[in-house]
């Protein structure tokens, strides 16, 4: 009993100077990795996202993205790296937008990752980049980033802003920069989507799961990424 | 009519994770022992000449990178035949088995395995004048935080 | 067909060793894992991958569940001549996989 009160006016006390990272102290996850889990990433050859890449490649051919955007080299550079955007006044993920001619591409399926994997590499080494108009939008995920959920009643502030860089069951805690996604990740042994972390980061909080898609999510990303600009993309990454 | 309890605590060991029998270390490795009596019989292994690569410490057991070299002139009269990998801890102890000979050249494989839990891997070289050498390292393996299945 | 990756030098110097390297897509699912309703997920695994250069075997591995997913497995040759590497992964449930790569040997 006494030792549960400990930890809670420990966190209590956390909280109560929750600020953003300080922008020269801004890590990416990849900095938190071991030195193999690194180099699995920098593989372009062999790394197992690639397989992802080259399914993305075929795809962008045979659904005909090609036909309105030629060579996803040159017209998909940067777009990654300015995602979330306003589409049309709507907030969309580069998810929803990678499949606005193709709706049938399923949420977290292969196919759509794949896609979402190829555009987003074609961004790789860019800088994060979020437009300010979005900026409304992108405070609502910031409230969302401080707001304490869950069974635990934990913010992701709490671990991310204010107790990066320490262990948590072993693991060391990242400061929550979405500069790699889509991932491999290796816990899911395949690539997976920023939406799907965030459920993972959810369950570990006993906290309520969005749906991939959904706004609250799309507007954490927005904070996410706003929180990272200038940061450096790496899509597709490895992680744990 | 079986009661309450009885009921309620099969449902708890029939669940998604089940249980392991209490002596899963000694089951384990009578498995490995087993594993690699199949390989090399009755000939004596010796530590040497193989080189067994891997992080000391894992981010994910799922995928964990991991090389062997075996120094050997790779000639007809003298390569490496074998060489096979084992792991302590994980369900059941086969890595990986890759056949060589004087063709490769050189003997160096790498892969990425998987690592159940803290342990020690093992890799033994099989020579063509049929002596066995080997080389085992201790990792220690760490989950990841904030899984999809929670309860851990 | 599954997707799979090999990177094999264009060129070589005849006698020098290259490395390969050979990447399949598989999910390598173990046989250990069990849904949340607890039944058995069976397993599905790549068991094996051949080389072969111009026909003849130069390389083969047993792969067992431990391998990770989507598994990689790099080793040496000798360039012998020119041709081709042939590589051949076959698994449960009939799986099936091939890549071929040319190969100059000066």
């Amino acid at each position: 009993m006494k030792f549960c009160t400990v930890i809670l006016s420990a966190l209590v006390a956390a909280v109560s100077h929750a600020g953003e990272i300080p922008s020269a102290e801004r890590r990416s996850g990849y900095e938190f990795m071991s030195r193999e889990t690194r180099a699995m990433q920098d593989d372009e050859v062999t790394g197992p996202a690639v397989l992802w890449l080259l399914d993305g490649e075929a795809l962008w051919g045979k659904l005909g993205c090609a036909g309105c955007h030629g060579d996803a080299k040159a017209s998909m550079k940067g777009v990654a790296a300015r995602y979330p955007a306003l589409v049309d006044g709507k907030l969309v993920s580069l998810e929803q937008q990678v499949r606005h001619k193709a709706p049938g591409l399923a949420s977290e399926s292969r196919e759509l990752l794949a896609l979402s994997a190829y555009v987003a590499r074609q961004s790789k080494g860019m800088e994060i980049r979020i437009d300010e108009k979005t900026k409304p939008l992108m405070e609502r995920g910031k409230d969302f980033f401080h707001r304490r959920q869950g069974q635990l009643n934990l913010a992701c502030a709490q671990c991310h802003d204010d107790n990066w860089g320490k262990k948590l069951a072993g693991n060391t805690i990242p400061q929550a920069h979405p500069t790699g996604y889509p991932i491999y990740r290796l816990e899911w042994q395949t690539v997976g989507s920023l939406a799907r972390r965030f459920r993972n980061c959810l369950t570990g909080m006993r906290a309520e799961l969005y749906a991939p898609g959904s706004p609250e999510f799309v507007e954490l990303e927005l904070y996410l990424m706003w929180r990272a600009r200038g940061m450096k993309l790496e899509s597709p990454a490895v992680r744990p | 009519m079986i009661t309450r309890r009885a009921f309620l605590l099969l449902g708890v060991v029939g669940t998604a994770h089940a249980q392991l029998p209490p002596n899963i270390g000694e089951i384990r490795k009578k498995a490995l022992d087993e594993a690699i009596r199949k390989v090399v019989g009755s000939n004596p292994v010796r530590q040497g000449r193989v080189k067994l690569d891997l992080p000391p410490l894992i981010d994910n057991g799922n995928t964990v990178p991991l090389s062997v070299e075996v120094q050997s002139p790779m000639t007809a009269a003298d390569h490496v035949k074998a060489i096979h990998v084992f792991t302590e801890k994980n369900p059941q102890p086969y890595v990986l088995s890759a056949y060589l000979g004087p063709r490769a050249g050189r003997a160096r494989i790498a892969t990425r395995a998987r690592i159940a839990d803290t342990g020690i891997v093992t890799a033994i070289a099989q020579m063509s004048d049929g002596s066995f050498w080997s080389d085992s390292v201790k990792v220690i393996v760490t989950l990841s935080a904030c899984l999809e299945e929670g309860l851990i | 067909m599954a997707r799979v990756v090999v990177n094999v030098p264009a060129e070589a110097k005849r006698g020098e060793v290259i490395e390969i390297r050979t990447l399949a897509g598989h999910p390598m699912e173990t046989g250990f894992r069990r849904t949340q309703l607890g039944e058995l997920i069976p397993r599905d695994i790549i068991r094996s991958l051949v080389c072969t250069y111009n026909g003849v075997e130069v390389f083969r591995a047993d792969f067992h569940p431990a391998m990770a997913a989507n598994p990689l497995l790099t080793f040496t040759t000798v360039a012998a001549e020119s041709g081709t590497l042939e590589f051949r992964w076959t698994g449960d449930n009939g799986f099936s996989a091939t890549q071929t790569a040319a190969i100059k040997v000066l």
